[in-house]
């Protein structure tokens, strides 16, 4: 998954199936969110936009959906629970009102109850993965959680951060990047996907397992539990009940779009191309 | 190509922001099977002429297979106007599999679900919810198709067996089917009034397939001749009451010719997806034919086409799930949407130029699917006929 610069990167995740982003900044931040999985490495070819005051990107209007790696973690999470490992799963967000469409979509999916944590306007603009692991935390705390699993980054701003500081906090083990996860009584085996190959770690439960593309692929959500979500249950929680201050520590200077492409040259020869990388002072 | 456009598709289109949560969340789950699974398969389908069983059983695993059937049969118990949703989007992705999930749901569990007694939902309704068996609705013959009143097929009462007798024509997914509903007569002089319908479970001795026709369009969708020839049946197996057989075929029709309404707008979506995407790539004189206003006033009408007859199919499944009168609507929905498919498939590949018309882009699938939606489930001349007998009736001095 991989891309050149940031913003393109967003657009092309974003322009896989399911999430309708158009490149505009997925509502993120969500353990155990989903959307569908990345089949597909689709180049960007929709304009995201750059706020005149350049701030950040336009989001208005535009509709926001599962993150892909969220997704993942769902499925993960439900496949526990059809295997009888876990009681419950719940399936959180923070955000404005519209992050409840996606706690449905999760709760479509087999998840059992959604927590919706209330963060709208400014707050909203300026969340970022400490305070949301802060509130993660403090969730995980409240709900006597086991087990907290999470995509491993969010493909609007690819931090890649929430999951290890939400371990951070709680002083819990992490499995990140993970790509495969057997719970073995009270331990979990985790494979996790790093540079050099595959790790796998044993860690001790309570956890927080990041999950990365090849860990599963999400379900289709059916009718009949798309019928049962609407019955399920969406708590509405506010940062400031969890004892959490979601004001944050960074100001974003400025956001602009990667600089235009220039074209290249064609060249006829190697000395050609070693004359002209001379001359550019590349080489 | 397609996936972004769906993607642009779904921003655009302002109903998905209309409809209730539920109907816009099974919209989506349908819509994102259909791009993933469907349309990357719907070429070589078409191509090899070949049932997609494997997709057929993960839709029923989802539950649309028997979007209507409540739950306690084993379908996904919700309305008339998430079936129509669930049709387009796929049918979107491909026709063929539109069609069959449309026979299944309609034109075979449709009947029973509102006929049958607890016992025949049972035996016929439950082990067709799950995809593992589809069913079929064999009402035409080789003589009649519109002059369904004509049925010359025979049903003859012989101890506690009915013994069926005479052929069926262009019955959609009998290759594939495990049971039919079968419409016959029990009695000639009676005309229409004495027609019955039978569940016949297949493969069963009496009860033989023609071949498989050979069509234009919808070629992953199997469509032949049913022969009985001394197929006995015991008598419980009649639906419904004796001599009900040709009003349960109208109102079997009257639903099913939604379902087809779907289909044909999923068909002409997809054209215009292709026809927009096209327009935006394709350069001439010097800009992309997009600019050009001869394409755009293509591409106006048949977005207008479609969100009409769009907006026609879902009344009309509305007045339905509402239990109103909705036959006139049906008759409207149905003949507004295949008449948007084959217009706007037609435009499409007049916007594609040549490559609408080579395989390599789908345009020409599209042309070749939409044409069958302006006859079976009810001719656009039936249709007509339908409609302006429910005018006139309003009108009755």
């Amino acid at each position: 998954m991989h891309r050149s610069s940031e913003v393109k990167h967003v657009a092309s995740y974003l322009n896989t199936r399911g999430c309708e982003c158009f490149g505009q900044p997925c509502e993120s931040h969500c353990p155990v969110l989903t959307d569908r999985t990345i089949h597909v490495q689709l180049k960007t070819f929709i304009k995201i936009r750059v706020k005149p005051d350049r701030t950040g990107v336009v989001t208005d209007g535009v509709k926001h959906s599962m993150n892909p790696f969220c997704e993942i973690a769902v499925e993960e999470a439900i496949k526990l629970k059809e295997k009888k490992l876990v009681k419950e799963v719940v399936a959180v967000s923070c955000g404005p009102q519209q992050v409840q469409e996606t706690i449905r979509t999760a709760l479509a999916m087999g998840a059992d109850r959604g927590i919706h944590v209330e963060v709208s306007g400014k707050d909203y603009e300026t969340l970022g993965p400490l305070q949301v692991s802060k509130i993660f935390a403090a969730l995980a705390k409240k709900e006597q959680a086991d087990l907290i699993i999470l995509g491993k980054q969010a493909i609007d701003d690819d931090c890649n951060q929430t999951g290890q500081i939400t371990a951070a906090l709680l002083d819990w083990p992490q499995g990140t990047f993970a790509s495969e996860m057997t719970l073995e009584a009270d331990k979990l085996k985790v494979v996790r996907e790093v540079d050099g190959g595959l790790e796998t770690i044993k860690i001790n439960l309570p956890a927080v397992v990041t999950a990365d593309l090849r860990l599963n692929t999400p379900r289709y959500a059916t009718l009949p539990n798309i019928m049962k979500a609407k019955k399920k249950k969406i708590a509405n929680v506010k940062p400031a009940d969890l004892g959490v201050d979601v004001c944050s520590r960074l100001e974003v200077l400025k956001v602009d779009e990667p600089p235009q492409r220039q074209a290249g040259v064609k060249v006829e020869t190697v000395d050609d191309l070693v004359g002209k990388l001379k001359e550019a002072g590349r080489v | 190509m397609t996936l972004r456009l769906w993607h642009r598709q779904s921003l655009m289109t302002t109903q998905l922001a209309e409809l209730p949560e539920l109907h816009q969340m099974m919209r989506q789950t349908c819509r994102d099977y259909a791009q993933k699974e469907l349309a990357p398969i719907a070429a070589q389908l078409d191509k090899d002429h070949k049932f997609p069983a494997k997709q057929v059983k993960e839709l029923g695993a989802m539950g649309v297979m028997a979007v209507e059937v409540p739950e306690s049969l084993g379908g996904a118990g919700m309305d008339y106007l998430a079936y129509c949703l669930a049709v387009e989007e796929l049918s979107r992705g491909c026709a063929s599999t539109g069609v069959i999930v449309s026979v299944n749901n309609s034109l075979y569990l449709g009947p029973i679900l509102k006929f049958g007694t607890e016992e025949q939902k049972k035996q016929w309704i439950t082990p067709f919810t799950t995809g593992e068996r589809v069913g079929c609705f064999a009402l035409s013959e080789p003589g009649n198709g519109s002059d369904a009143g004509a049925a010359s097929t025979l049903a003859q009462q012989e101890g506690d067996e009915w013994v069926l007798s005479g052929t069926k024509a262009w019955i959609t997914n009998c290759w594939d089917a495990s049971a039919t509903v079968v419409f016959a007569t029990t009695d000639k002089s009676l005309k229409h009034k004495g027609i019955s319908a039978f569940l016949v479970p297949m493969p069963h001795p009496g009860l033989s397939l023609g071949k498989k026709e050979d069509k234009l369009g919808i070629r992953a969708s199997s469509t032949a001749n049913i022969i009985l020839e001394d197929c006995r049946i015991p008598l419980g197996n009649m639906l419904g009451e004796r001599g009900m057989g040709f009003k349960i075929a109208m109102q079997t029709l009257d639903s099913g010719r939604l379902g087809i309404a779907a289909q044909a707008l999923g068909i002409a979506q997809a054209a215009l997806d292709c026809s927009a995407d096209y327009a935006h790539k394709r350069t001439a004189f010097g800009a992309p034919i997009g600019k050009l206003q001869a394409i755009q006033f293509k591409l106006a009408d048949m977005a207008l086409a479609i969100e009409s007859a769009r907006l026609l199919t879902w009344r009309a499944a509305m007045l339905r799930d509402a239990k109103k009168p909705f036959t006139k609507e049906a008759a409207m929905a149905k003949l507004a949407a295949s008449e948007a498919a084959t217009f706007v498939s037609h435009q499409a590949i007049q916007v594609l130029g040549g490559m609408g018309y080579v395989t390599d882009m789908p345009a020409e699938r599209h042309y070749r699917d939409a044409r069958i939606t302006e006859i079976y489930e009810g001719t656009s001349e039936i249709q007509r006929l339908v409609i302006a007998n429910n005018i006139l009736k309003e009108y009755q001095q």
